[in-house]
């Protein structure tokens, strides 16, 4: 079973990512679980989406302490929040950032670090605003790429499923970052 | 078996699909919060045309369950949607709804009541309920909340039964979590369940009857009497359905799940979503040669207490974990042990195992397999001393 954690602030979309996620790998023949964890309802506030990906049936239903990886959608949560609490050593940290991910040094030490501009490519395809652009979508096409849980297509036809609007701005979002993430 | 097709459904998605595939006559609901995505979803459902439903957005709770009450006294199929802080506002109206016989089927995404606020699962809502004449059914996922829906319309107007039925999941855990569900297809939900006939309706003019009458010294009592004889007929009704149940999805469904219970000398009983969590805990201390089980009632209210005992009656120790306080009770514990502790003492023939309560999971705080095993510790502890050091404990409280 593969544990994913995914750190955002309210209105990026975290909670819809975990869904998309959960969708493609269904989509792929696997059992899925996905599921929030809702503090304050209200834009900005750090929110934490949960994924269980497996190939046998999920039965337990608890927060994600040890995950696998972690996708962080704002990386000012990396100083207000211990995003890789109790991310396995090895694991992926994906984060949505300009910055190549040789500028996050103290992760490298014991995770796998990746970051993609999922801001700028929310931005260029019209997802939210410049100021408060909707990144979860881009930023699952660079997960698909480097951790090859889910493929992109999978991940295409689940984005059209889930995602209430634009959903080819999503998808070419999505394979934008697919090419664009940095490892 | 009917063709199924597999989707990605959150619970509150799945129960929204069954009520789409069951178009019943009416919904009332309040749309707004403590509302979960189930209402949201549906009047989507009527906004597109694709169920012929009378959708009624009232101006609170109180007035959904009113509402249903009438649609329900005029002949129609009835359903409505709630959860924690809503179900309390519908109160009054939920009594009458089980007093007047109306087989209004609600779904209950259980939430913690205020104060403090939360928006988070425990099962004070429902709970609160379980003496106001409703069936009260519990359901572990999403695939269980869409089943136990769909049955609940069978349960309901079952002409032995014509009791009102609440169809309760995990608030977040599962009506928030997605998961995979297998979904019939809408001609085989709608075979099932078949028509509505309704045995008396205010609308039948050439038969007329009185609905909600007056009825004091003389004969309040013995609606009360009928009430209960028909909560009895219940068990047999809800066993009949899901085993027709089963021949159509191959997912058969009785009064409780049991789990590795066959030589089990320390049970687990607990309701909901828990008890995918407490499942793990039992494989793996299987595994380690622990004889211990897990049952997880689902039927709730009637209690089938008779039933529980014949399962628990060989068992040394029983953890009861409770998701709700029944404030003021022996202990401060939980309302599913006192039901467990009371069928004992009513049908276990003066013999009855150690039983012991633990309340966890109050306002959503997270339940692990570490503290379950840090629980069947304990119950081994007890099976081997037969000492019991306190009834009541807590699970994951700071």
């Amino acid at each position: 079973m593969i544990e994913i954690r995914i750190h955002g602030r309210g209105g990026q979309g975290a909670v819809i990512a975990s869904e998309v996620l959960a969708s493609a790998a269904f989509r792929e023949g696997k059992y899925v679980q996905a599921f929030p964890a809702f503090g304050v309802e209200r834009r900005g506030a750090p929110v934490t989406a949960f994924a269980r990906i497996s190939e046998k049936p999920i039965r337990a239903r608890y927060f994600i302490y040890t995950p696998d990886h972690i996708v962080v959608l704002d990386p000012t949560l990396i100083e207000a929040v211990n995003v890789t609490d109790g991310l396995k050593e090895g694991g992926w940290v994906l984060i949505n950032s300009p910055l190549p991910p040789e500028e996050f040094p103290s992760l490298a030490e014991r995770f796998r670090v990746a970051t993609v501009d999922a801001g700028s490519i929310a931005v260029a395809h019209r997802l939210g605003t410049t100021t408060a652009p909707i990144v979860n979508t881009a930023i699952l096409g660079a997960f698909s790429r480097i951790t090859g849980i889910v493929g992109l297509e999978a991940l295409a036809e689940a984005i059209r499923e889930v995602v209430p609007i634009k959903p080819d701005a999503n998808i070419a979002a999505a394979r934008e970052a697919f090419e664009r993430v940095k490892t | 078996m009917a063709k199924q097709i597999v989707k990605a459904l959150d619970g509150a998605a799945a129960v929204a699909e069954a009520m789409r595939q069951i178009d019943p006559d009416v919904v009332a609901a309040y749309p707004i919060t403590p509302q979960t995505a189930i209402v949201q979803t549906f009047s989507q459902f009527v906004a597109d045309g694709l169920v012929g439903t009378e959708f009624i957005p009232v101006e609170s709770e109180h007035a959904a369950m009113s509402a249903c009450v009438g649609a329900a006294a005029a002949g129609g199929r009835v359903m409505t949607a709630t959860a924690a802080n809503g179900l309390a506002l519908m109160w009054e109206v939920v009594y009458i709804a089980a007093s007047m016989r109306l087989p209004i089927v609600m779904s209950v995404v259980n939430r913690a009541l205020s104060a403090p606020l939360n928006i988070h699962c425990d099962h004070s809502d429902s709970m609160g309920a379980r003496d106001s004449g409703w069936i009260q059914i519990f359901s572990e996922n999403p695939q269980e909340a869409y089943d136990n829906t769909i049955q609940a319309i069978r349960i309901a107007e079952h002409p032995d039964v014509l009791l009102p039925v609440m169809s309760m999941q995990d608030g977040f855990i599962t009506g928030h979590g997605v998961e995979r569900v297998e979904v019939l297809e809408d001609q085989a939900v709608k075979d099932f369940i078949g028509e509505y006939t309704p045995k008396y309706s205010l609308l039948d003019i050439d038969n007329p009857k009185t609905f909600g009458a007056w009825a004091f010294y003389d004969y309040y009592f013995e609606f009360k009497r009928q009430q209960t004889e028909a909560l009895s007929k219940v068990p047999k009704v809800v066993e009949e359905v899901g085993q027709e149940y089963g021949k159509l999805t191959g997912r058969y469904y009785g009064l409780f799940d049991p789990f590795e219970m066959d030589d089990a000398e320390i049970a687990i009983v607990v309701l909901s979503s828990a008890a995918g969590t407490a499942r793990t805990v039992v494989r793996k201390l299987r595994k380690e040669g622990v004889k211990i089980g897990l049952l997880k009632p689902r039927l709730y209210r009637p209690f089938p207490g008779k039933e529980i005992v014949e399962l628990l009656k060989d068992v040394k120790v029983v953890g009861v974990m409770d998701r709700s306080i029944a404030f003021g009770s022996i202990e401060g514990c939980g309302p599913l042990y006192l039901d467990i502790c009371a069928s004992f003492f009513t049908y276990g023939n003066g013999k009855a195992p150690k039983v012991v309560d633990y309340i966890f999971g109050l306002g959503g705080r997270d339940i692990l397999p570490e503290q379950i095993e840090g629980m069947v510790r304990e119950l081994i502890h007890i099976a081997e001393t037969g000492e019991v050091k306190q009834v009541v404990g807590y699970l994951g409280l700071r």
